[in-house]
């Protein structure tokens, strides 16, 4: 019990003055960000914001970005990226168990397939999978390594707003169910109020805008007090009433 | 007369009116295979071929009748020269290109996973490359003596740079989001090697393959018509001495057969290797 109680009091991800620069231009700004174990955030941010700079940092990615700054993650980091990036020369099952060995490993990937509803296509090529279906196939992906922290880069920017909408039920029901942290970055403030419980606005390399979404799940579009969160986070974001 | 007017009184419907049909778009990729149209082409050659010289408008001295060249082919069959040189010939392509194709595929691997490699390798490569192959042939008698060796090692060398070159290039192309990929993944690096790398470089590869293939072939010819002492070039040296035209047709032919042959077999393996891939070609 008290290893669990530990875990979900210390934060999954922390970080401490966090900068990163191209080319002599500051993108990060000494970012201070604590992610508790377990919580789904959304980071919303202009394009070019930097949100896929901090996103890529927290994951390890950026080997050759100048910067500093103290940075603590989970060992078991998944990343879903917005194209599905699966391997056209390995049929869907071997995609989702990619890095994955050990004797269970077969299995734990039929189940993860079924769980995001592509049971019977494990032998399919991801060229014959439509978008949303090799979406939910790195959602499997992810999922299969059972991470305690999950990175999305705008995991579902690419998809029409119908499916767009089944993968939003998709991924909560599967947070649910396995409980990682989620950091999701997104330029569609209606994705963040109706997946996150947290949304953080990135803004000239600092988190302009940290608000907490405080209504139950699972949520609507059109539910009236959602519009106050949007309103506050279209303000952050810099969209005034004109705009819209 | 009684059946036109009946044909005249059911009016025919006219596209005009009927109903509005969905029109599929024009294809842009060339469509499906034509079973065996690869033998086409050449039938239709050898179909004029035959009847050029069956209407007596080609010189048999210069270009013999096919039939001719089957009747020559044959006879060198059974009294076992052609055998004989085929079998010499084979040798030296088989040998030549097997060497060419260990070594591309090494070198491409050394050069393509790392950077020592690249450093030491590519250069080198490249320079060899700038110089034409069949040029050093009289530096190679001169080291290796006219036997079999140097022959071998031409071969080998006109095999190896195309390997080479398609599969490094493949190699250094990886996808960079793909390496990236593999980073999320917790790949080992062997894992990434033998789960990225190489499986995203077969499709240079082949195509090195390929050149590889032809240019054994093209080696050989070139090898036995300057310094040969037996195979099929040497067959056709002699036959050239002696003026006998259907004994150097019989000698293309045959190399054209092996050429094909081969092409073929590299092709099938290309299709069963890269079945994911579903390109004009499928
Ligand atoms: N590898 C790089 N080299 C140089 N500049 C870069 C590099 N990666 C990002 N940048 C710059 O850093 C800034 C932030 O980029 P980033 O990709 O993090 O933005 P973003 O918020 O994810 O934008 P978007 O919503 O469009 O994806 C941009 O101005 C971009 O040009
Ligand atoms: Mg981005």
């Amino acid at each position: 019990m008290a290893p669990h109680a530990e875990q979900l009091t210390r934060p999954a991800v922390q970080l401490r003055g966090l900068t990163r620069s191209f080319e002599g231009r500051t993108v990060l700004d000494g970012i201070d960000l604590d992610l508790p174990a377990g919580q789904f955030t959304a980071l919303l941010g202009h394009s070019g914001s930097g949100k896929s700079t901090l996103l890529r940092a927290v994951a390890g990615l950026d080997h050759e970005v100048a910067g500093s700054g103290r940075l603590t993650a989970p060992e078991r980091v998944s990343v879903v990226f917005q194209d599905s990036r699966l391997l056209p020369w390995q049929r869907v099952l071997d995609n989702v168990l990619l890095g994955l060995d050990g004797k269970e490993a077969d299995r734990k990937g039929r189940e993860a397939l079924a769980e995001v509803g592509l049971k019977g296509r494990e032998r399919a090529w991801p060229n014959e999978l439509s978008g949303g279906e090799a979406q939910r196939a790195a959602l499997a992906r992810s999922l299969v390594r059972e991470p305690e922290l999950l990175l999305a880069d705008e995991p579902f920017g690419a998809l029409d707003a119908l499916t767009r909408i089944r993968m939003h039920v998709l991924l909560r029901q599967l947070w649910e169910r396995h409980r990682p942290s989620v950091l999701l970055v997104t330029h569609d403030v209606d994705e963040a109020i109706v997946l996150a419980d947290r949304v953080l606005v990135l803004d000239q390399g600092r988190i302009g805008l940290d608000l907490t979404i405080d209504r139950p799940h699972p949520r609507s579009y059109r539910d009236p007090l959602l519009g106050e969160y949007r309103e506050r986070l279209l303000a952050a974001l810099g969209v005034t009433e004109d705009h819209k | 007369m009684s059946a036109t007017v009946t044909t005249t009184a059911t009016a025919p419907v006219t596209p005009t009116e009927a109903s509005p049909q969905v029109r599929r778009r024009r294809r842009l990729s060339p469509g499906r295979r034509l079973p065996a149209t690869r033998l086409l082409g050449p039938a239709l050659i050898l179909a004029l071929w035959a009847a050029a010289s069956a209407a007596g408008q080609l010189d048999p001295g210069a270009i013999p009748a096919p039939w001719t060249v089957l009747e020559t082919g044959v006879h060198l069959w059974t009294d076992g020269t052609l055998p004989n040189d085929i079998l010499t010939s084979l040798q030296r392509a088989g040998s030549g290109f097997a060497i060419g194709l260990t070594a591309g595929i090494a070198l491409a691997l050394a050069a393509g996973l790392s950077r020592t490699g690249e450093a030491l390798i590519d250069g080198s490569v490249q320079l060899n490359r700038a110089i034409p192959t069949l040029g050093l042939i009289p530096l190679f008698i001169l080291w290796l003596g006219i036997g079999e060796t140097f022959k071998v090692a031409i071969i080998a060398i006109v095999v190896y740079i195309p390997i080479y070159l398609n599969t490094h290039s493949a190699l250094s192309g990886i996808d960079h989001r793909f390496v990236e990929l593999a980073e999320v993944q917790g790949l080992s690096r062997y894992a990434f090697i033998r789960r990225i790398v190489i499986p995203g470089a077969l499709p240079g590869f082949f195509v090195g393959l390929r050149l590889g293939v032809t240019g054994s072939w093209l080696g050989l010819v070139v090898l036995e018509q300057i310094n040969a002492t037996s195979g099929l070039g040497y067959m056709m040296f002699q036959a050239q001495n002696y003026g006998q035209t259907d004994v150097i047709l019989v000698g293309l032919v045959v190399y054209g057969i092996f050429g094909l042959i081969s092409d073929s077999a590299v092709r099938l393996i290309e299709r069963r290797v890269l079945s994911w891939r579903r390109t004009l070609s499928s």
